[in-house]
């Protein structure tokens, strides 16, 4: 058994902790303060290959494997949460779908500019009224004279209204199966489609400096070939697109851990009380060994399901495992980093009381623990 | 035009520095190596005169050190550097500035360039000697400290920073140039480029590929280390209790007269 990263993945490790380091932990206090998407360095990070890091040079990416890309995805979330989901929203759910399931075709249209990072894409999967029950879609497409009409609300869509979005690719129901089940399909709605409209940016309590907004479909319509792969397999292709990105939500959740942990570190080496660096004491040295003790437990779980995905292998079990274990850890790590804050924490101008509340949403997004659980006993055949 | 990077492999100096009590050489195990900080602005010039030439200009790498670092140049190559060379052996151990500088200069004249870039200092042996020796050896002119440079005409244009100015110097090629900080911030290596890097060549040099026609490594080495000690910790601040923030400003401002800081 071999735990040596190759020098590849060490070397796309270091160069998005530089870069996370010196260019968007600076930034990151004011984005969440502004709400501002950052622009600027997702032209950084596109520039860098990190828009396309796992996928063929062919397609505009830049080659790496599932392990790189998990831990780039970590190194930037240490940093901040809201420009790592920008990141890993837009690979693995904007992007990914057009290189799992697009035709050749859609790939050269879609799949390039998104891999070279000129342009974001969303994933509407999510109703408001069908987040955990995913497969009750009720946005309805109908064909008609070779067009799709769409009509619907998806919700909480990531990437989908920027200056630079490309588009949303959306599950809709398209017909009836032979069986009197929905028939559900992937379309690809651009942006300028007419009927297709974007509400404002949410207010959110974390991820702030991330665009995820509601999106309408009144009569819109896209032409009949903008059907995602074959139609009818959208309920199928979504569950896929899901499973890999558990592995990007628990490296999400890690490197937030990671961040906070850095954080609480060296407040506690700094801060003085009873006249010695509160680091000294027990109380708080015991906090630092439990949270770093469960961030490796979890760096190793992330890293086993990434790289049976890198081996073609079954990777579900151990990405779910992975996902639920550090989403959860995320909450530990995060609220004792703030603990060892003290007052302090619970002010502003400490980067931990963001983490605090970038957090929370990693215990809900792409499954919440509880569906978690339920994706994982009926793999244990409960 | 052929550019050559002179690069150090250096413990990282992020990391704490430890030094060995025998052999009274910094230990460079158990820390990672890194491309020396300078030289990152070494390289990062080379880069940008090579983006200007355009054509058939290259940039090659060059380093001193054992062979088992050699994966560390792998940065620069990711960076964009085209090729590496190392001149590895282990009689090469315990050179002195002139010994070191003298080897290198065989291994250079052998790989051949129009312009050799040099990184001001070292971050571990800080003796900011080499360049100029190299110069030396090689017979090239020796232009140190450059915020700018240009190649115009097979020839060398170089604005020099100094305490009190700019000065603009001009000499032919093949020539010695040492960059300043200000020359540019050192480029992220791209993925693509680190993805390319495992595929551009490092050639391995040893002396028996140079015929030295003087001994090299502590042999060849006039001088010795003779101490090595880490930097005096510093003591304890001074404390003075005073009455109210107007007797701490004068305090304060007492101290600083006194010391003729004010």
């Amino acid at each position: 058994m071999n735990f040596d990263l190759t020098d590849e993945q060490k070397a796309i490790q270091s160069l998005a902790r530089d870069f996370a380091q010196n260019e968007v932990k600076p930034r990151a206090e004011e984005m969440d303060r502004e709400e501002a998407f950052p622009y600027d360095l997702v032209a950084k990070m596109a520039e860098l290959g990190f828009m396309g890091l796992p996928f063929p040079e062919e397609y505009g990416g830049a080659g790496g494997d599932t392990v790189s890309y998990a831990l780039a995805v970590m190194e930037i979330a240490r940093a901040d949460a809201s420009t790592a989901i920008t990141m890993a929203a837009h690979v693995s759910l904007g992007a990914t779908p057009f290189y799992l399931f697009g035709t050749e075709e859609q790939k050269q249209k879609y799949l390039v500019p998104l891999a070279q990072g000129k342009k974001l894409w969303g994933f509407g999967l999510t109703e408001p009224n069908a987040g955990s029950d995913a497969g009750n879609v009720q946005t309805k497409a109908a064909l008609r004279d070779g067009k799709w009409t769409i009509n619907g609300t998806k919700a909480f869509i990531t990437n989908s209204g920027t200056d630079i979005s490309g588009g949303t690719t959306i599950t809709a129901v398209t017909g009836t199966r032979g069986d009197g089940k929905p028939e559900i399909s992937n379309l690809i709605v651009p942006q300028e489609t007419p009927g297709f409209t974007r509400s404002k940016k949410y207010r959110k309590m974390g991820w702030r400096a991330s665009d995820t907004r509601e999106l309408s479909f009144m009569d819109a319509t896209v032409p009949e070939d903008h059907v995602l792969g074959p139609r009818g397999e959208g309920y199928r292709q979504f569950l896929t697109i899901l499973d890999g990105g558990r592995i990007s939500v628990a490296a999400l959740s890690i490197g937030l851990a990671l961040g906070a942990y850095d954080e609480a570190l060296a407040y506690s080496k700094e801060r003085h009380a009873f006249g010695r660096p509160i680091s000294k004491f027990q109380a708080i040295s015991f906090k630092l060994v439990d949270m770093l003790t469960e961030i490796e437990h979890a760096k190793l779980m992330m890293l086993r399901a990434a790289w049976e995905k890198d081996q073609g292998r079954d990777y579900v079990q151990a990405a779910s495992f992975a996902k639920l274990f550090a989403g959860e850890l995320s909450h530990r790590v995060v609220n004792e980093a703030l603990q060892i804050h003290g007052g302090y924490g619970f002010m502003d101008e400490y980067p931990i009381s963001r983490m605090y509340r970038d957090q929370k949403i990693n215990e809900i997004g792409e499954g919440t623990n509880e569906v978690q659980r339920l994706v994982l006993a009926r793999l244990m055949g409960l | 035009m052929k550019i050559v990077v002179t690069v150090k492999l250096v413990p990282d100096p992020n990391s704490e520095k430890k030094i060995d009590p025998n052999t009274k050489r910094l230990v460079r195990t158990g820390v990672e190596t890194v491309l020396n900080p300078y030289d990152e602005y070494a390289l990062e010039a080379a880069l940008q005169l090579k983006e200007r030439a355009g054509g058939d200009a290259t940039v090659t790498v060059f380093t001193m050190g054992p062979e088992a670092l050699k994966e560390t140049l792998r940065k620069a190559l990711a960076m964009g550097a085209d090729e590496a060379v190392m001149l590895a052996d282990a009689a090469l151990e315990g050179s002195d500035v002139s010994a070191t500088s003298y080897a290198m200069a065989q291994a250079l004249k052998k790989t051949g360039f129009d312009l050799l870039i040099v990184g001001g200092l070292t971050d571990d042996g800080s003796t900011g000697a080499v360049p100029g020796a190299l110069a030396e050896y090689l017979g090239v002119p020796c232009i140190t400290n450059a915020r700018k440079a240009e190649v115009t005409g097979g020839a060398l244009q170089v604005e020099r920073e100094t305490d009190s100015g700019y000065q603009t110097v001009r000499g032919p090629l093949p020539a010695l140039l040492t960059t300043a900080l200000t020359f540019g911030e050192p480029r992220y290596a791209s993925l693509k480029g680190i993805m390319g890097a495992k595929k551009k060549p490092i050639a391995i040099l040893t002396l028996s590929d140079l015929g030295l026609d003087r001994p090299v490594g502590t042999d060849g080495s006039k001088t010795q280390l003779v101490n090595f000690a880490p930097p005096p910790v510093r003591g304890k601040g001074k404390t003075i209790e005073v009455a109210d923030a107007t007797a701490g400003a004068h305090a304060i401002f007492d101290f600083l007269k006194e010391k003729k800081l004010v």
